[in-house]
Order: structure tokens, then C-alpha cells, then sequence
């Protein structure tokens, strides 16, 4: 068991013949994942060392049947590209795309929402999300993780291969490990995550790795509170950024007071989370977890 | 990118929003000129990117081209808070009856836009809100949706604005509601919006933060682009293509991934020492990235150690010992380099650097002993 994803998901990319979109699709096809199609009007009929290329969504999901569409366009078509997903009847929309102005993203996760409201929209600007041995779609370099229980959700890229690596390296294994992005309006929060793991069998403990700017962690720390009978092990960066910078992400900025990292580890701590000070502190927490179950 | 607030009004005015006749000034006959042109009495305003221009003599009335001179040279090269004042904008004065505050930006807890106006303009909107919460009318506004001409009105008549301002204000929020979606700002504020003994409304100042993923369909922006005030270190990091925060200590960062990035500033601090930028490569790893990364760290005089961190996620290991290999041969590097280097194929990466290790070149295999080396040779610690 896992979330979002397993073995069976069938995948299309649009942006196929993009040399990112090539470069990741084939690499997600390496790993196991059911890579079933590609999408991009003007090469539609040709294929990607096997994979078949359609002109559009609609068009690539009656032939193969996905229900899952990761996407590699350039951030100035990636708003036009969601919504064919979704108006296609994608059920997982995966924009890794990086750099989608915020009006965009505000305006493709609303009109989704009202159209489609049991279509997901993870990320944009995320690194994707893997369930280990079984599905892998986007950028997370999962060759060496182990299956296993506990979730992974965080909001940045390397922040979540570090995630995996602690683990990994104590020998922890991993059920879905989720990468939700660090923009300004991401589609799938850290609750919808947590929401998911605490309703996954498979899955006994979630880590989850934050960052400075707004104030997701706060409200995923109110629902582990009232919500979670799993424990929960996280840490959050930006501990030393500067107020009023954007450090990288677009989301990642302190405002006024808000969106400390100190201000989101009290608010996990007084949720019963256990908080660690670095990537490396909060492996250590939940090998102890693990060890507890 | 925030702009000045002349840059705002600028702005402002390509969405026909009104404000007040004026002109840009950088000395003080260009002062006297644009106040000619406005009509007096005039306001010299200091144009810098920091909040309390007023308390701290950036803003001044005058009545006449002389009481415009003696402003204009006491604002110019005005240290405020940090900020030295390069720029003024000269703009005739307003009679006001009443200030009022109105905004625009993204609520990411709701996933929609916010609009806020009120009545009590001309403070910060903070302390309004910390105060008086009452005092302002909220409206989330649904980007399918947009505002309405109705919606405008109920923001007006629910925070409680003068009926003589009413329809003025509905038009400058509809204005404005333009300027902050298609002119794609992540903030339009302005405070105050002011209601004229006349009955006319007019923004009396302009914040304005744009979004910078947006440049692409804004050409317009470009005229924005060179005069933003930043630091040395930053305008050479963007000049290369890097994400770079200037900080206050001497431990030079650089790591792919903007969260690692932060991640690690976060480490060093806690062994003890203080980084001197958050640098943020990206996901590549190439020698032309490194060696420019390498460049902006080595030009700060602050930097006593430069700490390395990658995981290769997708960047293979040996890619990155390449890249790094020959950055050090483009670039003579002042300060020793701890790299810690993770992920895919990190041991064939250790192992190409391992023939280049030195006192100056030191690899470490982990996040948390790498920074304890990097503080150390920083002498902190």
C-alpha cells in the first residue's frame, strides 16, 4: 500500500519530446513506472524509445487509460497545459515546472477546483513524488530507498533526497515519499499528505520537512493535533533567513513575523511532533520512532 | 522586485489608477525643475525601499523653489535606516479630508487573492490590524472570478469609507484589482488613498511588489530593472544566473536546492558559526555554474571558509568533482573549501577529488561534520 501512486498508475508527460520531459520520462520508465504515453501536438505519431506521443491529453488518455499526467512545458504554457489535463479528466496532475507566475498558479488551481474537484494538482515547481519500488514520477532519485513505513512529504527538492538518504542510511524503509513544492500556491498541502498517510495502512510514521514562509506547517501541525494517531517527526529550514528575503523558493519568505522557522517548530512541537534541528537530528528521531512501533 | 514608490505611481498610472503630478529628481536643481513643473506647494519625498521615510526626515513639505532646495539637499544622501537616499520624487501637494488604505495580494492559507480597504489610511496597516481588526474590510476573491464592480463596492461601504468617496474608490479598486493581476504583482498597496476636500480620490503612495516569474510577459519591467538598489555581492550572483542572499558572517555557503541551501546556513549556525550568503545553484552542477558560484563567494572580503554542499540528486557525483575540479582551476580561490559531496554516484565523485586535496580542498562525508570543519577553519568555534 501507499499513497497517490502504486505499481498499477499509468503515466503520460506532456512536454515528451522536451529534453527534460524525455530525459525524466525514460528515467521514470527505468525505475518501474508505468510510462504509457507522451503529449505534444506537433510530433503527435511519433514515439519516445517506445513510448507513443499524442497530440493531446484527451487523445493520449482514451488510447492508454492514465489517470496520472506529469508535466515538463516551460513555465509561460505550463497554466494551458493543467487545465487540458484536468478538462481531459486526469485524476493526479503533476506540474514539476518551476517558475509559473503566482497569477497563474492562483487562477489554474481555482478553476480546477470548481470544474474538477476530485482532480489533484501536486506541486507546481515540485520534485514529484515516489512510491518505492513501485511508481516514481518527476525528479526524486529513489534507486536506493527501501520500501517500507514511513512517509515522506516535504516541500523542497533536495531537501527531500536528503530525507530519504536519513533513512535510507539507517535502514528505514519508505512507503510514498511526496515532494509538494515550495511555491506560492501549491495544489496538494502537507495535510492532504498527512491526511492520506494517516489513512494509508501500510504507512506507521510520516516525516515531514518544512521551510520558512507562509504558514502551511502551522495548519499541518493544528491537523496533527486533532487528526494524526501516527506519530509524526519533522524539521524546518530557514532557521537563520533573513526576514523580507526570498531565499530560492517563491513561497519561501518571512513576512512581518510570520512564517519563522522558530514560529513553525513550536507550533509542530506543541502538536506532539517531535522536531529536529537539522535533516540529520530528525533521522536520528525517527530511527527511535521506528524502533518504538 | 519591489519598486520604488515613483516607479509604482508609474506603474499605477498605466492602469489609469490617479496620482499626483510629478517627476524624479537625483539632484537638487532637478528638484526645483520637477516642482516648476508640478505646481506648489510640492512634497520631496526620499525614494528608498524601507517603511518610516516620514519619522525619519525623508518627507518634507514646500512652499517654494528655495524651501525646495533646502529639502532636497538635506534628503539626498540621507541615511535612512541603512538605506541611502540616491532619488526623489517631487510631486504637487494634496489637500486631504480623509486617508484611507487599500491592497491587493496572494492569501496562500486560502489559495486566494485578499482585498483589503480601510478607513483608517496613512499607518501601517499592521498596526490597524494589531489595534482596531475591525477597522478593515476583508474579501478573499476567487481568480476565476475576479472582483466585481459590486465586490469593490461592498469593500467600500463595509470598511466604512466617507459616501462621497465611494464611487471614486470603487474605480480605483477596480483599477487597481487590474494593475495587481494582469500587471502580475505578488503586492499592490496604497496608503493612503486619500479623499480631497474636493471629493476627488487619488493614491497618495504606491507599494508595489512584482513578481518575478512574470518578466516574460512584461517587457515594460525592464526599465524597473537596473536602478533597484542591491547589494554588490547580489547584482554579480544575478548577473551569473544564481540565487544569492547576502549575510552578515564569514562561512561562504554553496549548495544546490534552495532548501538545502537554507538547510545549510541552518547547520552552520548551529555548530557554531555564521554563513556569509545563502546560495542556491540549482539543480545542475556544471563547472560554469560552480566556477561562477565560486567567483561571487570569492569576491566577498568577509569570507573566511567556503562550505560545499551537494547532493546529487539527479547531477551524477563525478559530474559534480568535474565541475568543481575545473572551477578551481579557472578561479584562485582565497578561502580553504570543505565540500560535502551526497547522493548519486558521491563516492566516484570523492574519489576524483581526492587528488586534489589539500589544506584549501577538504571533503567530508557528511552534512554536520562538514560544517563543523567549515566553522573551524573560519576560526569560530
Amino acid at each position: 500500500m501507499s499513497i497517490f501512486v502504486n505499481k498499477d498508475t499509468k503515466v503520460i508527460v506532456q512536454g515528451i519530446t522536451g529534453s527534460q520531459g524525455r530525459f525524466y520520462a525514460l528515467r521514470n520508465r527505468d525505475y518501474g513506472t508505468q510510462v504509457v504515453g507522451g503529449v505534444s501536438p506537433k510530433k503527435a505519431g511519433e514515439d519516445v524509445e517506445g513510448i507513443p506521443v499524442f497530440a493531446t491529453v484527451a487523445e493520449a488518455k482514451e488510447a492508454t487509460g492514465a489517470t496520472v499526467s506529469m508535466i515538463l512545458v516551460p513555465a509561460p504554457f505550463a497554466q494551458a497545459a493543467v487545465l487540458e489535463a484536468a478538462d481531459a479528466g486526469i485524476e493526479l496532475i503533476v506540474p514539476l515546472t518551476e517558475g509559473i507566475p503566482a497569477q497563474d498558479e492562483a487562477l489554474f488551481y481555482n478553476r480546477v477546483k470548481r470544474n474538477h474537484p476530485n482532480a489533484r494538482i501536486l506541486g507546481p515547481n515540485c520534485p514529484g513524488l515516489v512510491t518505492i519500488g513501485e511508481c516514481n514520477i518527476g525528479f526524486i532519485p529513489a534507486e536506493v530507498a527501501l520500501p517500507g513505513e514511513v512517509g515522506i512529504v516535504s516541500r523542497s527538492g533536495t531537501l527531500t533526497y536528503q530525507a530519504l538518504k536519513e533513512l535510507g542510511e539507517k535502514g528505514i524503509g519508505v512507503s510514498t515519499c511526496v515532494g509538494i513544492g515550495g511555491d506560492p500556491v501549491p495544489g496538494t498541502s502537507f495535510i492532504d499528505c498527512l491526511s492520506a498517510f494517516e489513512k494509508d495502512p501500510a504507512t506507521k510514521a510520516v516525516i515531514m520537512f518544512g521551510e520558512i514562509g507562509g504558514s502551511a506547517e502551522e495548519e499541518a501541525a493544528e491537523f496533527i493535533a486533532k487528526e494524526m494517531s501516527k506519530p509524526v517527526v519533522a524539521y524546518v529550514a530557514g532557521v537563520t533567513a533573513p526576514p523580507g528575503r526570498k531565499m530560492g523558493h517563491a513561497g519561501a519568505i518571512i513576512s512581518g513575523s510570520k512564517g519563522t522557522a522558530q514560529a513553525k517548530m513550536d507550533a509542530l512541537t506543541a502538536a506532539g511532533v517531535r522536531v529536529g534541528l537539522n535533516p540529520t537530528e530528525a533521522g536520528d528521531l525517527m530511527a527511535e520512532v521506528v524502533k518504538g512501533l | 522586485m519591489d519598486l520604488f514608490e515613483y516607479q509604482g505611481k508609474q506603474y499605477f498610472a498605466r492602469y489609469g489608477i490617479s496620482v499626483s503630478a510629478g517627476g524624479v529628481a537625483d539632484a537638487v536643481e532637478d528638484a526645483v525643475a520637477q516642482a516648476d513643473a508640478a505646481g506648489y506647494p510640492v512634497v520631496v519625498k526620499a525614494q528608498v525601499q524601507v517603511g518610516g521615510r516620514g519619522k525619519a526626515g525623508g518627507i518634507k513639505l514646500a512652499a517654494n523653489a528655495d524651501e525646495v532646495r533646502e529639502h532636497a539637499g538635506n534628503i539626498l544622501g540621507l541615511d535612512i535606516k541603512g538605506h541611502v537616499v540616491r532619488r526623489l520624487w517631487v510631486e504637487h501637494a494634496s489637500d486631504i479630508a480623509e486617508e484611507y488604505y487599500a491592497s491587493f495580494t496572494l492569501d496562500r492559507s486560502a489559495k486566494k487573492h485578499l482585498a483589503m480597504v480601510s478607513a483608517k489610511g496613512g499607518v501601517e496597516i499592521e498596526t490597524v490590524a494589531e489595534e482596531d481588526p475591525t477597522a478593515i474590510a476583508k474579501m478573499h476573491v476567487d481568480p476565476v472570478d475576479g472582483l466585481t464592480e459590486a465586490d469593490a463596492r461592498k469593500l467600500v461601504e463595509e470598511a466604512g469609507l466617507n459616501p462621497k468617496a465611494h464611487d471614486g474608490a470603487v474605480e480605483i479598486l477596480l483599477n487597481l484589482w487590474r494593475c495587481y493581476t494582469e500587471g502580475d504583482a505578488d503586492l499592490v498597496e496604497i496608503n493612503p488613498l486619500i479623499l480631497t476636500p474636493e471629493g476627488t480620490v487619488h493614491a497618495l503612495d504606491a507599494k508595489v511588489s512584482l513578481d518575478d516569474n512574470a518578466a516574460f510577459r512584461h517587457p515594460e519591467w525592464e526599465e524597473f530593472a537596473g536602478v533597484a538598489q542591491i547589494d554588490p555581492r547580489e547584482a554579480m550572483a544575478k548577473a551569473k544566473g544564481l540565487q544569492y542572499v547576502g549575510l552578515d558572517g564569514d562561512v561562504g555557503i554553496i549548495a544546490n536546492g534552495a532548501g538545502l541551501a537554507m538547510s545549510t546556513c541552518d547547520v552552520v549556525n548551529q555548530v557554531g558559526g555564521s554563513p556569509a550568503n545563502f546560495l542556491d545553484i540549482g539543480g545542475g552542477a556544471s563547472a560554469d555554474v560552480m566556477a561562477g558560484a565560486l567567483e561571487v563567494i570569492n569576491a566577498d572580503a568577509a569570507v573566511k571558509s567556503i562550505f560545499i554542499n551537494i547532493f546529487g540528486g539527479i547531477t551524477k557525483g563525478e559530474d559534480v568533482a568535474n565541475g568543481i575540479v575545473q572551477a578551481l582551476g579557472r578561479v584562485d580561490i582565497k578561502a580553504p573549501i570543505v565540500i560535502r559531496l551526497d547522493g548519486t554516484n558521491a563516492e566516484q565523485g570523492r574519489e576524483i577529488l581526492k587528488s586534489y586535496e589539500s589544506d584549501k580542498l577538504i571533503s567530508v562525508p557528511t552534512m554536520v561534520g562538514a560544517a563543523e570543519k567549515a566553522v573551524s577553519l573560519a576560526g569560530g568555534n
